[in-house]
This record gives structure tokens, C-alpha cells and sequence, in this order.
């Protein structure tokens, strides 16, 4: 008999399994999120390079004394300078506005220097520009005072200021920061779509009056089981590939300076959230279906338990990316009804206490338990009630 | 009554203040069709869904085999809800080998049993077509296979023949009677009154949530009103209204219909499962009649009229719908 009824419930699990699979709609939207991302990564990656690489032309005989100076001076902060010269200063020019080189310095005095650009010098750039003249302007005061120009140079460059702070943040990587924020979108629309699937799934079987059916010989339990095991999987599955192929596109485009190690661990946790949040909420959404009969109908019902998702990650996404470490938002992350979506996040982020990792796991553990009584009470007395919606009071009852 | 027998055993139950059964009893023996027959709203449908347990009642009980229901052997029955239940996109084959596997069979045996009965039915040719794709006549034989595709020991069909063309009706009768034949108890509620008069051995009636009538179409007809037919061309208006055991007459063209009471003795004699008796108690009466009509001229015809199911099913429920009118019980009922 116990077999029977697993067995049961594993049947009612792999229709919903073949059912979705075969859909087209299904796989291309797994395909399409996953392309979003690899696609996201590669963008990421020609940008961060664009960023940091800047050609730059210079007029003749600044090449010997200036270039240098430029090139030390970017260093210092972190941009790599392709410098080559440029005799004709026409040329120089025109290779800006071809957009070949994105600066050429065309001269300089002693207290300026002249450069040519496309449209506007960024602001980067313009610092740079700024230190390496005001470095010139020292070297060749300090050489007319009879000073070394070249130790004063190296003091400069090794000038660095310490600090010490007393109560020092949890390192994090801004990098992270953004995958923090890829992790919320993905385990939202995760939960959000698996979600609203389950319940139209149930009201699917309601309207067509299938469950009639079907409940003359599975129980109410197996039947709401199976339908949540079943797109729970498909769930799982769509979000291993979908995070699978969108950190692996990170890692090899380089967008994602991460350790494999580092990469892995967050597409764990995103997937032991996803099967906690999602055993959570399909319940309840299976629950909240079974209470209406239309399927224009489901959007209102599930309503309450849509809203709480979306708080999570809309207080996930705009608070931690600008704030990790956000008192309310940490507190909140420990509740179980929003810890599916901010937890994740926060570790993607990295950075959270490991009792804090421990103590939304275990709530949300002991939380799911009574959820799935609750929500079997409900689906058993409103599944079969067909017509106006039935209330939640007499379906608890 | 153990031997595979389903018994339905005073069962009621209330929605609110409204009652939809009230103390419903009948038993479906084995190799037998019984049809439901009853108007809108009666309460066949509730009585069908509490079998299944779908429902639940709020007292009385249900029994199969002599053993009150249970899960177990409600998964032994083959349902046809009233209101057509099936995956809409799901393919008729995927559906019915789904549909015998939920019911324990085997992934082989399930979808040979569902190629088995959509080819009896005749919807072989629609094995890989979603259900919504399919007529509605065509989807009601899915729904029968989807009933019978589990080798069921009863069959509790809503309404399996509403919608479906002569040729289908033909094709669905022959399956029950085959069903039948094999020694499962058959229930089945119709509104075409004529087709339950051919296919069922009994017929159950309800009205108001209760069983007003259950026997076999001809105990029926000999409870209801007795018709006689009278051609006496020469007859003067209103020549039997004063004969005794009259109730009501109509006359055209020379032709009387004359309706009788129904005298105590006949009902007690069917009761008795007498038909002799009941027979010699509208003797009496008739006999009058004839002589009366004789004394008007010629007589070209003199008959008893039966009164159809659709006669017995309107005046059975003109008389629940009147108040303190015992119910019409009849041998086929157990007290």
C-alpha cells in the first residue's frame, strides 16, 4: 500500500513533469533566461574592458617626458593607458574623431595641457590628466631647485593613505554586489513562476472538473503533493541550468572574477533556497488556487502571497546592492516569508554571520511543516467546491 | 445483500437549509442497469458524487459487497462526472493510459486497456489529439473510456448520454449492456426518459431528494394513472365523466381517453408483486366502461392504455411536489 502511494504521487509528478517539458513555452523560456544571462556576461565583459583601457595618442615630443608621467599616474588608479605617438597633430585628430584613438594630447606648456576628444573627456580621465600635469609641473620645479625629479616621482607613487577603522565592514567584492542582485532576480522569478504555475495547475484540474476524476481515486494530499513535486523539480532544474550557465559564462568571459569554489557555493545556496522558498509557497499557492474555479480568477487569490514576494525583492535588490550590510533588511531576512528571497541575495553578497545563515535556514525549515498542514486543510475542503470562490474561513474549517 | 450489490442506504445531506437528499435509498444489483431518473436539481447528481465520496453525506451510508465504502473499493468503481472532467491539452491516449495507471495498473496494461476502449468506442483515430480538439460527442466517449478503463466492478455514470448522436447512444448502450452481462451494477441518470424506458431493468425516480419510485419500468406503469382508450364515434360529450373509478376524460373525434383511479387493490397487489391481482382489480371498473360505451352506439375500440415513463415521471412528480404523499414503493425497495 505505502508503495502504491508514492507510487501514486510519482505518477501525478511525472504527468506534470512530461506536460511542461513538452510545452514549448516552457523550454524556451529556460533556453531565453539562460541566453539573458550569457549574454549579460559578455556585455559585462566588453565594458569592463572598454573601461579600462584607453587609447591615447600624443603629439611629438611629448612621447620622452610626459608619456611616462601618464602612464605611472594611470597605473596608480587602476586604468591601463595604450599610448602611442602621433606626428602629424591632424592626424592626431583625425584618428579621434574616428574613434581609433579616444584622446590625443596635442601640447602642452608648463601649466596646461591641450587634449582633443570625440565629445567630452570623462571624468577619469580628466583627473589623470590633471595628477600628471600637476606631477610634470613639481618635476620641473624640483629639477630647477636641483632635487632629484625621479625620487620625488617614486615618493609619489608609493604616497598611500592608512587606514584604520574601528569597527572595519565584512569584506566584500563589489562584483558580488551585482551578482547579489542577479540572485535575487532569478530566485524571484523562480518562486513567482513556479508559483503561479502550481496554481493555475489546480485550477486548471478545478475548472475542467478533472479533479472530480481524479479524486474517485487518489487522495486530496497525493494529488496537491505530486502536482508540487512535480513542477518543483522541473523548477530545480530549470534554475541549475539557468545559474549554471550564467556563472559559467561569467567565469569564462571573465565579466565574474570569482574562484570556481566561490561561483559554486552561491548556485548552491540559490538552489537551497529555491526548494526551501518553493516548498513554502507552492502550498500555500496550491492552496489559494484550489479556493476558485476560473483561472481569470487566480491572479486575485494568490494576490496576498504574490505581494509578499515581491517586498522581498524589491527590498532585496534596491536595498542591499547600495547597502549589505542594512540592519532591517539583515532582521528581515530571517523571517521565512521573506528569507527565500533576501537570503540568497545576502549570500551572493557574502559577508553574512554563519548564525544568521543557520537561523533563517532552521525557521524556515520549522515553518514549512505547518504551512503544508494548513494548506492541505484548505485544498482538501475548497478542491471540490466548485462555482464562486470559497472562503478561506469555511475552507480551514 | 452482500454479493456485489451497491446500496445506497438512506442518505442525506443538506446544503445550508436546503436539502438535496433526503433519506435516498436504492440498490444497484449485480448485472443490473438501473436508470436515475429525476428532474433538475433532484439530487441525483449529489447522490452519485457521495458514492464516489466526493461528497460527503451527512448521514446514512454507502455499501459495496455488503461492507460499507471505502477508499479502497470506491477505486473499483468507474465515474462519469456530470460535468465532463478531463485534462483539456493532454492527448486522449496519454490521458486514459494516465488515468488506469492513477487506478494500479501496470504502464503495458494501462495503455492497452485505453487502446482497448477508444477503439470500441470509436476514437482510435484520436489517440494523439488533445482532448479540446475533439467534438463534444467524441469527448464524451474519452469520458466513458476514461470510466471504464480500469475494468471497474460498478459503473456510476451522470448522464452518459447527454449530447451524443443515435449512432454514439447505440454504441454506449451496447457497452453497458456488455458491462452488465459481465455482472457490474449499473447506474446511470438520464433526462431521455425514452432511452432509460429501453436500456435499464429498473428505474429509480427522485424527486425533492427522495426516492418516490424504484422498480421495473412495467411495476412502474402499473402504479401509475390506468388510460383507456375508448372509439365510440357516436358517444355523447361526456358520456363516462359519472361511471365510478373515473378521475378525468377527454374526447375527440369520436375518441376517449379515460383515466382511471388507481384503486388500493392495485397497489397493494403490485406491492405484493401480484401482477394477476392488479390486473383483476382494474377488471371491475373497466368492464362498467365498456358496457357504458356500448349503450352509446358502436365501439370500434376498447384498449388499455400504458402509461410511458415520461407519463408515470410527470405524475410522480406532481405528486411529491403535493404535500403528506407517501412514497410509491414497490418490491424493489426495501423498507
Amino acid at each position: 500500500m505505502n508503495r502504491s502511494v508514492l507510487g501514486t504521487v510519482g505518477l501525478i509528478a511525472g504527468r506534470e513533469i512530461r506536460t511542461r517539458v513538452r510545452s514549448k513555452a516552457f523550454v524556451i523560456t529556460t533556453v531565453i533566461t539562460a541566453l539573458t544571462l550569457v549574454a549579460l556576461a559578455i556585455v559585462v565583459s566588453v565594458i569592463q574592458g572598454q573601461a579600462n583601457t584607453s587609447k591615447i595618442g600624443v603629439a611629438a615630443g611629448l612621447e620622452q617626458r610626459f608619456a611616462p608621467v601618464l602612464q605611472a599616474v594611470a597605473q596608480r588608479t587602476g586604468k591601463d593607458l595604450q599610448i602611442t605617438s602621433v606626428t602629424d597633430p591632424a592626424k592626431g585628430r583625425a584618428q579621434v574623431s574616428e574613434g581609433n584613438l579616444d584622446l590625443f594630447v596635442a601640447s602642452t606648456t608648463p601649466t596646461s595641457v591641450t587634449v582633443v576628444v570625440d565629445s567630452n573627456l570623462d571624468a577619469g580621465m580628466q583627473a589623470v590628466l590633471q595628477a600628471a600635469l600637476q606631477q610634470d609641473i613639481v618635476a620641473a620645479e624640483v629639477a630647477r631647485l636641483g632635487g632629484n625629479p625621479q625620487a620625488v616621482a617614486a615618493d609619489l607613487a608609493s604616497a598611500e593613505v592608512r587606514v584604520q577603522a574601528l569597527t572595519p565592514p565584512p569584506p566584500y567584492d563589489p562584483q558580488r554586489l551585482f551578482l547579489g542582485v542577479i540572485a535575487g532576480i532569478l530566485i524571484y522569478l523562480a518562486l513567482m513562476l513556479a508559483g503561479q504555475m502550481v496554481a493555475q495547475g489546480v485550477v486548471e484540474e478545478k475548472s475542467s472538473r478533472v479533479v472530480e476524476l481524479l479524486l474517485a481515486t487518489v487522495r486530496p494530499w497525493q494529488l496537491m503533493t505530486g502536482k508540487v513535486l512535480g513542477l518543483g523539480t522541473l523548477g530545480l532544474i530549470q534554475m541549475t541550468f539557468i545559474g549554471a550557465a550564467g556563472i559559467t559564462a561569467g567565469v569564462a568571459t571573465g565579466a565574474l572574477d570569482l574562484p570556481v569554489a566561490a561561483a559554486a557555493g552561491i548556485v548552491g545556496w540559490l538552489l537551497v533556497w529555491f526548494l526551501l522558498g518553493y516548498l513554502a509557497y507552492a502550498f500555500v499557492f496550491a492552496a489559494l488556487g484550489a479556493l476558485v474555479s476560473r483561472q481569470e480568477d487566480v491572479g486575485g487569490v494568490v494576490t496576498p502571497v504574490t505581494m509578499i514576494l515581491i517586498v522581498g525583492y524589491v527590498l532585496g535588490v534596491s536595498v542591499l546592492p547600495v547597502d549589505p550590510y542594512n540592519t532591517v533588511v539583515s532582521v528581515l531576512s530571517l523571517i521565512p516569508a521573506l528569507s527565500p528571497t533576501l537570503m540568497p541575495i545576502r549570500l551572493a553578497i557574502g559577508g553574512v554571520p554563519w548564525w544568521q545563515t543557520t537561523l533563517a535556514l532552521v525557521l524556515m525549515l520549522a515553518t514549512i511543516p505547518v504551512l503544508v498542514a494548513l494548506a492541505s486543510r484548505i485544498y482538501r475542503n475548497a478542491v471540490v467546491r466548485s462555482g464562486a470562490k470559497v472562503r478561506l474561513r469555511d475552507a480551514l474549517r | 445483500m452482500a454479493d456485489r450489490t451497491l446500496v445506497l442506504d438512506e442518505l442525506s445531506k443538506s446544503y445550508g437549509s436546503t436539502v438535496a437528499l433526503d433519506r435516498l435509498s436504492m440498490d444497484v444489483r449485480p448485472g443490473e442497469i438501473l436508470g436515475f431518473v429525476g428532474s433538475n436539481g433532484a439530487g441525483k447528481t449529489t447522490a452519485m458524487r457521495i458514492v464516489l465520496g466526493v461528497l460527503s453525506a451527512d448521514s446514512g451510508e454507502v455499501r459495496f459487497d455488503g461492507e460499507p465504502i471505502t477508499f479502497a473499493t470506491r477505486r473499483r468503481i468507474g465515474y462519469m462526472p456530470e460535468e465532463r472532467g478531463l485534462y483539456p491539452r493532454m492527448r486522449v491516449g496519454d490521458q486514459l493510459t494516465y488515468l488506469a495507471r492513477l487506478h494500479d495498473l501496470d504502464a503495458r496494461s494501462a495503455e492497452a486497456a485505453a487502446r482497448l476502449w477508444t477503439e470500441r468506442l470509436g476514437v482510435a483515430a484520436r489517440w494523439d489529439e488533445p482532448v479540446q480538439k475533439l467534438s463534444l460527442g467524441n469527448q464524451q466517449r474519452v469520458q466513458l473510456a476514461a470510466a471504464l478503463v480500469h475494468e471497474p466492478d460498478v459503473l456510476v455514470l451522470d448522464e452518459p448520454f447527454s449530447g451524443l448522436d443515435p449512432v454514439a447512444v447505440d454504441v454506449m448502450s451496447q457497452v453497458l449492456r456488455d458491462k452488465a452481462a459481465d455482472g457490474v451494477p449499473i447506474v446511470f441518470s438520464s433526462h431521455q426518459l425514452d432511452l432509460v424506458e429501453r436500456l435499464s431493468d429498473r428505474v429509480g425516480i427522485v424527486a425533492r431528494g427522495r426516492m418516490v419510485a424504484l422498480g421495473s419500468v412495467e411495476e412502474l406503469q402499473r402504479t401509475g394513472a390506468a388510460e383507456l382508450v375508448v372509439v365510440a364515434p357516436h358517444a355523447p360529450p361526456g358520456w363516462a365523466d359519472h361511471l365510478p373509478g373515473v378521475v378525468r376524460t377527454s374526447q375527440r373525434d369520436g375518441r376517449t381517453v379515460v383515466e382511471l383511479a388507481k384503486t388500493p387493490s392495485a397497489i397493494t397487489g403490485q406491492a405484493l408483486g401480484n401482477a394477476d391481482n392488479a390486473d383483476n382489480a382494474d377488471d371491475a371498473d373497466d368492464q362498467e366502461i365498456l358496457a357504458a360505451a356500448l349503450a352509446t352506439g358502436p365501439v370500434h375500440e376498447f384498449a388499455h392504455r400504458r402509461p410511458s415513463l415520461t407519463d408515470l415521471f410527470r405524475a410522480v412528480v406532481r405528486e411529491s411536489n403535493e404535500p403528506d404523499v407517501a412514497p410509491v414503493l414497490t418490491k424493489g425497495q426495501r423498507r
